[in-house]
């Protein structure tokens, strides 16, 4: 069932990313580890919440797209969410958007 | 050898091997003063260690959400109270390598604490804010302290420690209050509250005498300090604007304060947002130097003898580790492990350290007086190295 579930994912993934002409798929590979380990370190690893806020699709429904890309480039300031933007390409930062809506980062990612 | 003579071995090898297999479901008859946990963050399991035979005894499964997991121990250094990121409190007998116990306290949870008689597990949780004591033995509720702060809801509590006289501490990262818990009565605590301590403290320390209580502040420069000696004195403002004027960096990972972090006298703290290890002078709390580090440090911890402080790093410096030696308070060694350093453990008294070293799956194990490699254990995404010497410690 994981396995299926990866798979699903890593098709999902790619079908986005042809779309949105984002990342390469090693890249994405490293990008699913970063959300699931690195931004999983507040928002837990199977984004259901932490130090900050759940990240599940239905957490985000409310949210535009435009919107949660700015959270990712710029951060907040005055909480404990960085600017990711130095640490992304071009296009990353919306194909993560695109990934959160897909819920790919729960349970899924690489191990 | 006859035929006879070979079946004979064969057989004696297999019952061997056989009770050596069942040593992991039965109760080994050994001591546990060198033994320890890891956890393996993605799998939700943890290695049982022994630090003296540098190997891994078993691994136990089923704990839950370990993306964020700490540990503390039990007084007979038997159990384990492993406290996981969706609110799991799970006592492991590490003799034995399973789980005797689990409850599910909360929704989302950051660490924990055991009482000064070794009888009250604490757990602190972000959701819904607040501490929850339990009985170590049964694992029964025996307190519910909500962090209500006067503003919407419970605030989310870190920097839980035990202090003497069986109190807990700990701090409101919403609320900006540090609060002392006396549990004395188990049936009614004494809560005092300590308010506007500073913005968001993100983690605390106390230290191995029970005395100070330091809570790191994420929202400002500055730390917030309790001599628990006299609460009656209030919290005071330490290393107040340390880094006044100055651009600070994006912090991608939370720092963590340990009572560790203690050696010479002095405090040895991250800053944070900067690629500095801050120290200061106990009892005067003024900051004394400022050591240049490789990265924005996450934990900065002292070997048990104080001779030496160990630093590893938040992304995108995370592959890295320093060593600084205390009294010239110069960096003497960079050490790379590979990518997601994410903690270490020093053996009892110090001559080895365990550091778990995520992205490459093992735990590197380091002579700290060469500071070389002695042996590699494989782990699956190990974060957290916990061993059973913590069990006398005050905070830890």
């Amino acid at each position: 069932m994981a396995r299926l579930v990866l798979i699903l994912a890593a098709a999902l993934a790619a079908w986005s990313a042809a779309a949105a002409a984002g990342p390469d798929a090693a890249r994405q590979k490293e990008l699913l580890y970063m959300l699931k380990h690195d931004c999983g370190s507040c928002h837990g690893m199977t984004l259901k919440g932490g130090l900050g806020p759940a990240l599940l699709p239905e957490n985000l429904r409310d949210r535009a797209d435009e919107d949660l890309h700015e959270s990712i480039v710029n951060g907040h300031p005055g909480t404990a969410m960085p600017p990711w933007g130095p640490l992304l390409g071009p296009g990353e930062a919306r194909w993560l958007v695109t990934i959160l809506r897909q819920g790919a980062g729960q349970g899924g990612g690489t191990q | 050898m006859t035929s006879r003579w070979k079946a004979l071995l064969v057989t004696l090898v297999l019952s061997l091997a056989c009770a050596g297999g069942a040593g992991a479901a039965e109760p080994m008859v050994r001591g546990t003063g060198d033994l320890g946990i890891v956890i393996e963050r993605a799998a939700g399991t943890v290695l049982v260690v022994d630090t003296t035979a540098r190997a891994i005894l078993s691994r136990v499964e089923g704990l839950g959400d370990l993306s964020h997991a700490s540990a503390v121990f039990s007084r007979d250094e038997r159990y384990a109270y492993v406290f996981g990121r969706d609110g799991g409190l799970t006592k492991v007998d590490i003799l034995s390598g399973k789980v005797v116990k689990r409850v599910v306290q909360s929704g989302n949870s950051i660490g924990g604490a055991i009482s000064q008689d070794g009888r009250l597990v604490a757990v602190s949780n972000y959701k819904p804010g607040g501490v929850k004591i339990f009985d170590a033995g049964t694992l029964d509720l025996v307190a519910d302290i909500p962090a209500d702060y006067g503003a919407g809801d419970p605030s989310k509590v870190v920097g839980l420690v035990d202090a003497p006289g069986h109190k807990f501490v700990f701090s409101l990262w919403d609320g900006g209050e540090i609060w002392m818990v006396d549990m004395t009565d188990p049936n009614s605590p004494v809560t005092t509250k300590f308010e506007d301590i500073g913005i968001q403290p993100y983690d605390a320390l106390i230290s191995g005498d029970g005395r100070y209580y330091i809570a790191g502040l994420f929202g400002e420069d500055g730390m917030a300090l309790l001599d628990l000696w006299h609460p009656e004195a209030g919290v005071k403002r330490v290393l107040d604007g340390y880094g006044r004027g100055e651009q600070k960096l994006p912090v991608y990972k939370m720092p963590h304060l340990e009572g560790w972090a203690i050696a010479d006298g002095h405090a040895f703290v991250p800053a944070v947002g900067r690629h500095e290890v801050l120290v200061i002078s106990l009892g005067t709390w003024q900051e004394v130097a400022r050591i240049p580090v490789h990265g924005q440090p996450v934990f900065v911890m002292a070997r048990p003898d104080g001779r030496q402080v160990w630093v590893n790093f938040a992304l995108p410096a995370n592959d890295t580790v320093q060593v600084i030696d205390v009294p010239s308070r110069r960096i003497v060694k960079t050490l790379t492990p590979g990518k997601g350093v994410l903690h270490m453990e020093f053996t009892p008294r110090g001559e080895e350290v365990w550091v778990s070293v995520r992205d490459r799956d093992k735990i590197i194990v380091y002579d700290t007086a060469r500071i070389e490699p002695v042996t590699e254990l494989p782990a699956d995404k190990p974060s957290g190295i916990f061993f059973t010497a913590r069990a006398h410690r005050i905070g830890l």
